[in-house]
């Protein structure tokens, strides 16, 4: 251990705190499993022109069904594609849809919850009511409803997911932000003439920024799951994409004789899916305070 | 004195995980008389009461003797220990608000020791548990029977933890800081109450506090311990006779009415009173 | 006295607020209607109508009028039961829907009874051995459960127990050959085959039930089993259960008596919630086991672009929702004591 000794010292401090949660997570076998899905996930998306063997797209009809092995890892397609390459591209998209949907729903939560904690007042009242209608629908079936009014694309699933998914996060902001309202600090910044829009931007959000991180985690697993389900309706990524759930719509004509077109893509979701849940466990625990003091 | 109720001798606990013992070589004997422990937070008093009942999950417990009348407590298996506690050994826990089942009928909870101990009826043990409410002075025990805990004041739920705890008519009672989280007005009402019916029934207790003046006036002898040990006995009216450090810096720190207008001394505390036997 | 009018302010407002979520819920669907690209005039009219028709049927939808205007007409019109007509079957939407319900309700009812059969009492384990193994291997069991696309899962155990195994009926609410056999009266196919003492007819159910009714209750179970740890820890950390163990009860009995009685109510409430979501879960998994309920005719209406049938289902899912969120509420309250 030559670096303990000197690097709590150089590290500012929310970099040594990142290292401590992750040398909690690592510790624990599930949630070191979850970090390497994750990991190889987004390894994958990165380098998936030099991982796949084949090109995802180019279709070779003499070789259609085969199963895996033959210079097919996982086999081939009804139109003689590599299934392995078409995973690793898959990968791409799946990321895609967690970035787009992070960078969508974490702004949106956050203002809206901040401002309702902070505002409070009628503003509290109506940003709530709005939240809470949202959250009247399960999300799967809310997407549903949007995408069939935008039409069936990938990007229109993003913005559906990105929509049913924001209220969650407004809620956990609003009560973080009920908490340290009344503050000192706060009160101090106001005492000096700053706007409410300015104390919201600049001292509320980065307190709450934290914990929405550890939320936005968790509901991954759900992300993926109801992307992955809308490309299975057809109503996400359309073909060609190589989109998993899309992959398993058209893999499920001939599943009675060639299993690995639903199995492969399937696996992949549920292992990517269950990483975001491992690790949202994880982070959980990692912390909150009396787990923290236990060690 | 007549045959002790109880023998520790060189008792030590340590809890899962813990790098050294909680409490650590206590020793004495109890007699049907009333035991005072007083010490800290922290200082191992309350371990000391939990251990005797075996509730110390995980916790390693040993002792050259643990004797309860008749039992070797370290030898009993959790089967038997079953029946020693409640029925021959209870404890009154500190705080009502914490120690009653929010959401069962006061009366149902203090039966449940007699149903556990006893092959009566329902109706037996209702009555049983009517005739203990009145006994803790508890004015009208048919309506009280049916409240829930939360709609009875402190005082009232402290009376009726007495009750639960006395209703087997256990030999030794210990009583976990009692009175800590009442009103300073009921206290007194409630440890008359708790001592009438200790002497009465002639049962052991052993009284757990950080409360000085309060132990004294009412136990006959008193445990001072300090980070885990017993510093210093005394009996309850000879407290002028103290010799340890510890326990005289705790009488200088009383604040009398009428005693002079100086600042109250500042505990001492010093290393090496961990380490040295009392004498 | 006082009491009383408490209770009726607190009832009141809570009135008040259900009503306001539910406008809400009636001014998404309606602005998620409007947000169509596709022209509804178009779809009834047909590519090769003359102007004069397109504005004819365009005035009759009222889309000339303000947006306001539609609304509130709108408004009238689901309050007055009138959710329009299905494009594909003609009906009213209304109709097909209380049509399909029950087979869904089947369903779902299955699938909760094996959600909470196993999620309750791993819960319970789970607690009770705290940062043992046998709570890690639950907690990895039951968020495997909620990690499972079940469209996925439900192909690949149709795969394995019936076309491989063949253990339980395939596709569908019973075999080919017994439909039509039972007279529909209750629409549930489990009571109307008793009804007519058709006991074939009823196993066959039953074994076409079984797996999605499984499928379904696993991944419910993730999010029961979840709640009833943390609800045991909460309880099993509670000074009364010293209380309860110095009386002289077992562990066991502690944790019967003292801490599961006591989070009786709020598990009838996280199964209540945990029914509303599975209707989500039903929509996929319909569609794997072409199950004739309510998630197949919304994903078939998706598929046709039939919006009418598609936002009615979507206002009944918010409704359902609404309405069981109340109903946990009010469990609540009537009966935890502390609440009264």
């Amino acid at each position: 251990m030559t670096d303990a000794a000197y690097s709590p010292a150089r590290l500012p401090g929310w970099l040594s705190a990142l290292r401590n949660i992750f040398a909690y997570l690592l510790r624990s076998p599930t949630s070191a499993f979850g970090l390497a899905v994750i990991a190889i996930l987004v390894l994958t998306a990165i380098l998936a022109p030099w991982i796949a063997t084949h090109d995802p797209f180019t279709q070779n009809l003499d070789n259609v069904l085969q199963p895996p092995g033959n210079g097919h890892l996982f086999g081939t397609d009804e139109l003689g594609r590599d299934i392995f390459s078409r995973l690793v591209y898959g990968a791409r998209i799946t990321l895609r849809i967690i970035f787009l949907v992070s960078v969508v729903v974490g702004p949106i939560g956050l203002i809206v919850g901040a401002t309702a904690g902070y505002v409070g007042g009628w503003m509290d009242a109506v940003l709530m009511r709005v939240t809470d209608i949202f959250l009247a629908f399960p999300s799967l079936i809310l997407s549903l409803a949007f995408v069939a009014a935008l039409g069936p694309s990938l990007n229109n699933a993003i913005i559906a997911i990105a929509l049913t998914s924001w209220p969650p996060i407004a809620r956990l902001a609003r009560a973080e932000t009920m908490t340290f309202r009344k503050a000192d600090y706060i009160a101090a910044a106001r005492l000096q003439g700053a706007s409410p829009m300015r104390i919201i931007l600049k001292s509320i959000i980065p307190m709450c920024l934290p914990s929405v991180a550890i939320r936005l985690t968790l509901n991954m697993a759900t992300v993926i799951l109801t992307a992955a389900g809308l490309g299975f309706l057809g109503l996400g990524a359309q073909p060609p994409e190589p989109e998993w759930g899309a992959m398993i719509a058209t893999g499920r004509r001939y599943m009675i004789d060639s299993w690995w077109l639903v199995a492969c893509p399937g696996v992949a979701i549920l292992c990517v899916s269950l990483a975001f849940n491992l690790l949202g466990d994880g982070l959980r625990d990692a912390l909150d305070p009396k787990q923290m003091n236990r060690r | 004195m007549q045959d002790p109720i109880l023998e520790v001798s060189n008792l030590s606990i340590r809890y899962p995980g813990a790098p050294a013992d909680s409490v650590r070589g206590v020793s004495f004997v109890l007699g049907r008389e009333r035991l005072g422990v007083v010490g800290e937070s922290g200082s191992g008093k309350s371990t000391v009461g939990r251990a005797l009942l075996k509730l110390l999950p995980g916790a390693r417990i040993t002792a050259d003797q643990l004797r309860f009348e008749d039992l070797d407590l370290l030898a009993l298996s959790e089967a038997e220990m079953l029946k020693v506690r409640g029925r021959r050994m209870s404890m009154i826990l500190q705080d009502p608000k914490f120690s009653l089942n929010p959401i069962q009928r006061v009366g149902r909870q203090v039966a449940e020791t007699y149903l556990r101990h006893f092959p009566v009826s329902r109706a037996e043990a209702k009555a049983k548990t009517l005739e203990m409410l009145a006994a803790v002075n508890i004015r009208d025990p048919e309506r009280v029977h049916e409240l829930y805990p939360h709609e009875i004041s402190g005082g009232m739920g402290q009376r009726v933890m007495i009750a639960m705890m006395l209703l087997a008519d256990p030999d030794l009672v210990i009583a976990d800081e009692p009175t800590s989280a009442l009103d300073v007005t009921v206290r007194l009402q409630v440890l008359n109450i708790l001592d009438g019916l200790v002497r009465d029934r002639g049962i052991g207790l052993i009284m757990i506090s950080h409360d000085l003046n309060l132990v004294r006036n009412f136990c006959d002898r008193v445990l001072i311990m300090y980070a885990g040990r017993v510093v210093e006995t005394l009996k309850a009216g000879e407290f002028h006779k103290a010799q340890h450090p510890y326990t005289r810096g705790l009488l200088a720190a009383q604040p009398r009415i009428g005693g002079p207008r100086k600042p109250l001394a500042v505990l001492d505390r010093r290393p090496e009173w961990t380490e040295e036997q009392p004498a | 006295m006082s009491k009383g009018r408490r209770r009726f302010r607190r009832a009141a407002g809570q009135a008040v607020s259900v009503a306001v979520t539910l406008l809400g819920l009636l001014m998404l669907t309606f602005f998620i209607g409007r947000m169509m690209p596709a022209d509804p005039v178009r779809a009834i009219v047909g590519e090769d109508a003359t102007p004069e028709t397109y504005d004819m049927v365009y005035s009759q939808l009222g889309l000339d009028r303000p947006l306001w205007a539609q609304f509130l007409r709108y408004m009238g019109d689901v309050l007055t039961g009138n959710f329009g007509q299905s494009i594909r079957t003609g009906q009213p939407v209304i109709q097909d829907i209380l049509h399909v319900m029950p087979a869904t309700i089947e369903l779902a009812t299955f699938a909760i009874v094996i959600g909470a059969g196993l999620g309750v009492p791993l819960g319970v384990l789970a607690a009770v051995n705290k940062d043992r193994w046998i709570d890690h291997a639950v907690r990895v069991f039951s968020l495997f459960g909620h990690s499972m696309p079940i469209f996925w899962t439900g192909m690949i155990a149709l795969l394995i127990f019936y076309a491989g195994l063949g253990w339980v009926g395939g596709s569908g609410r019973m075999d080919y050959f017994y439909i039509g056999m039972v007279p529909s009266r209750t629409g549930f196919l489990l009571i109307d085959s008793l009804l007519a003492g058709e006991w074939r007819v009823f196993f066959s159910a039953i074994n076409h039930l079984i797996l999605p009714a499984t499928l379904l209750g696993y991944s419910a179970s993730a999010y029961i089993t979840r709640m009833t740890r943390s609800f045991m820890l909460d309880q099993l950390n509670q000074e009364y259960m010293t209380t309860a163990r110095v009386k002289g009860l077992s562990r066991g009995q502690t944790i019967w008596r003292h801490a599961f009685s006591n989070i009786r109510v709020q598990l009838v409430t996280i199964v209540a919630l945990s029914y509303g979501a599975l209707l989500e879960g039903a929509v996929l998994i319909e569609t794997v086991f072409a199950w004739p309920g309510f998630g197949q005719y919304l994903t078939n209406n998706l598929v046709i672009g039939d919006m009418n049938a598609v936002m009615t289902c979507v206002l009944i899912v918010g409704v359902i929702f609404i309405a069981l969120n109340l109903l946990s509420d009010i469990l609540y309250r009537l009966f935890d004591p502390r609440t009264k």
